[in-house]
């Protein structure tokens, strides 16, 4: 048990906790989606400003939560910028799957380095009450992108 | 009813004399676990309490030999579950020393009871412009009810204030009050702070007003126990699982007249006097507000809960949580960083804290590898939490089985989580 603690609170995502980055609210943001963990009463908001090809230019987010949630939308803010929007839906899917500790088949080769970073969130898996947390800032991006005003993960 | 104010030496801080904390925790089955390789440190009582096997036989044994529906057949089995239930009804009334056992309602638990008051007593009592108190330490299940009934009638809601120690401002209180005021809704005890609110007081002025008062005594009846005559208040609620019962049943008790002056809540089978299609006449208290097949091994259990808890005393209880708190109050004050919230001059075994900007879930989990259970969230007390500005808090509540050897474990715990957050 103490090893999955270990696991899930590496130091990469204490990192992300404490200095989450593209913490702010941008201006030029096309879209914005509230989520909410409403068993905890965690709250995000996550910015995206979608390029006309359908291209994530910039994401942000601001709000609070735990270490995990934090974490999670630091490294998802940084990880989705310059990818489509069908690509981050199907990374979603992927980290998903992976957070719940399923079978995630055949890695799309240009996921590879994208995965191998968000690996350090799947601890989760080990902890189901904490997979919300993880998913959170990625259920509100999905809103945002998709034109859905807020998100919860009930 | 129980020295809340227990002054101590330090050396005797944490054990109560003649009280058996041992003992007892060798009649709760769970308290024994082992939860991840460590001994479980259950500090989540206000939540949930545990069971003893007391509690736990009494119930199997009365699905096993005792069970059938109730108040309907005419044989044996029917009888002597049917007798079980009344008697339970008993048990409740004299624990609250209720002036007769028409006036203890069985329900699901403490929100169904405050929500049979906000629709049967608010629709037949209060109309548009009339106004309620309740405070900003009240749990969601003493807010939400009252929301809908202000929604569908057009009430108003007035909030009575706490200081940021979260005493309850009793001055402040009697300000709010108006010709216009007709329910007072507090809560006797704060699931969150801690804080045991003055209620007497609360009805002592309400009444002059000629407010009516429903007290919820989910944790109240817990840590302080409840004399309704002394009291004196209109409504008293409470839930069987937190006082060493089991889930599935809650208590409502109503001043006889009062509830036999209101509407049925819900309508079904046992609360019905005659049923034409054209007309149906209702039972009185308590049949009328008990439709349908009632939680009937839940009443027996809680009565077992209550025989429990009234051999050892609810005095002696309150004392010992009384010295846990003590200990528990200056041993986590003593962590760096650690900000207890809710220091009211007058708490029963209640500490919501916060460690340093560590998230109560991280808190939470982390000390769950070490066997310690406490609750992170915002308790369903929301307005509370943004009083406080914090978004959750973890929060240690005790039982009669709790000891300083879990507190000591709590402690140990948390030194870990900031071991691991640096
Ligand atoms: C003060 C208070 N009121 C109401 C409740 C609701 O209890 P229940 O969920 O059993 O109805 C609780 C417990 O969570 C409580 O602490």
């Amino acid at each position: 048990m103490e090893d999955d603690i270990r696991e899930l609170y590496q130091e990469v995502i204490l990192d992300h906790g404490k200095n989450p980055r593209n913490f702010r609210h941008p201006e030029d943001a096309t879209c914005e989606a509230n989520g909410n963990n409403p068993l905890c009463g965690d709250r995000l908001t996550v910015f995206v400003k979608v390029g006309e090809d359908q291209s994530i230019e910039d994401a942000a987010f601001e709000g609070r939560g735990c270490a995990i949630s934090v974490a999670s939308a630091s490294m998802m803010t940084d990880i989705v910028r310059g990818k489509k929007v069908t690509e981050v839906d199907a990374l979603f899917d992927t980290f998903h799957k992976m957070c719940m500790g399923e079978e995630i088949g055949e890695t799309p080769a240009e996921f590879e380095d994208d995965l191998d970073k968000l690996i350090v969130l799947s601890g989760v898996k080990q902890f189901p009450m904490r997979v919300k947390c993880a998913t959170l800032a990625w259920h509100t991006m999905n809103a945002a992108v998709h034109g859905e005003a807020a998100t919860s993960t009930e | 009813m129980t020295a809340v104010s227990t002054v101590m030496e330090t050396d005797t801080i944490g054990s109560s004399a003649g009280y058996d904390v041992a003992a007892i925790r060798a009649d709760f089955p769970a308290i024994n676990l082992e939860i991840n390789g460590y001994p479980h440190a259950f500090l989540d009582s206000g939540a949930s309490a545990q069971k003893p096997n007391q509690v736990l036989e009494r119930m199997d044994q009365a699905y096993r030999s005792e069970y059938a529906n109730v108040h309907r057949g005419a044989y044996t089995l029917s009888q002597l579950a049917t007798d079980n239930y009344e008697n339970a009804r008993t048990t409740v009334a004299k624990f609250m020393n209720a002036k007769t056992p028409d006036e203890i309602i069985f329900t699901r638990n403490v929100t169904a009871a405050i929500n049979l008051v906000a629709y049967s007593y608010g629709r037949e009592f209060l109309s548009a412009g009339d106004e309620i108190i309740i405070s900003h330490m009240e749990h969601h299940a003493n807010i939400v009810p009252w929301q809908l009934l202000r929604d569908a009638i057009g009430i108003e809601i007035k909030i009575a204030p706490i200081d940021d120690a979260g005493n309850f401002l009793v001055d402040e209180f009697e300000k709010l009050l108006n010709p216009k005021t007709k329910l007072v809704a507090i809560t006797q005890v704060s699931n969150v702070l801690g804080t045991i609110v003055p209620i007497k007081d609360v009805v002592r002025l309400a009444h002059a007003q000629g407010a009516h008062v429903l007290i919820d005594g989910a944790q109240g009846i817990v840590h302080e126990g409840v004399d309704v005559q002394d009291l004196d208040a209109d409504f008293y609620a409470f839930t069987g699982h937190k006082l060493y019962g089991p889930t599935g049943i809650g208590v409502l008790w109503g001043k006889l007249d009062l509830l036999n002056s209101m509407p049925p809540y819900q309508g079904g089978g046992d609360m019905i006097e005659n049923v034409t299609f054209e007309k149906t006449t209702y039972r009185d208290a308590p049949a009328r507000f008990e439709a349908g097949t009632p939680p009937i091994v839940e009443a027996v259990g809680l009565a077992a809960a209550i025989d429990y808890v009234s051999e050892i005393g609810l005095t002696n209880i309150a004392a010992h949580e009384q010295n846990v708190l003590a200990y528990a109050t200056e041993q986590l004050s003593a962590i760096e960083d650690l900000t207890i919230i809710g220091q009211a001059d007058n708490k029963a075994g209640i500490i919501s804290f916060m460690l340093g900007d560590i998230h109560s879930h991280d808190i939470g989990t982390i000390i769950d590898a070490r066997g310690v259970a406490v609750r992170a969230g915002h308790h369903c007390a929301q307005p509370l939490m943004d009083r406080y500005g914090v978004a959750a808090t973890a929060r240690a509540s005790l039982g009669m089985y709790s000891n300083t050897t879990d507190i000591d474990q709590l402690v140990d715990a948390l030194n870990y989580v900031k071991e691991i957050f640096g």
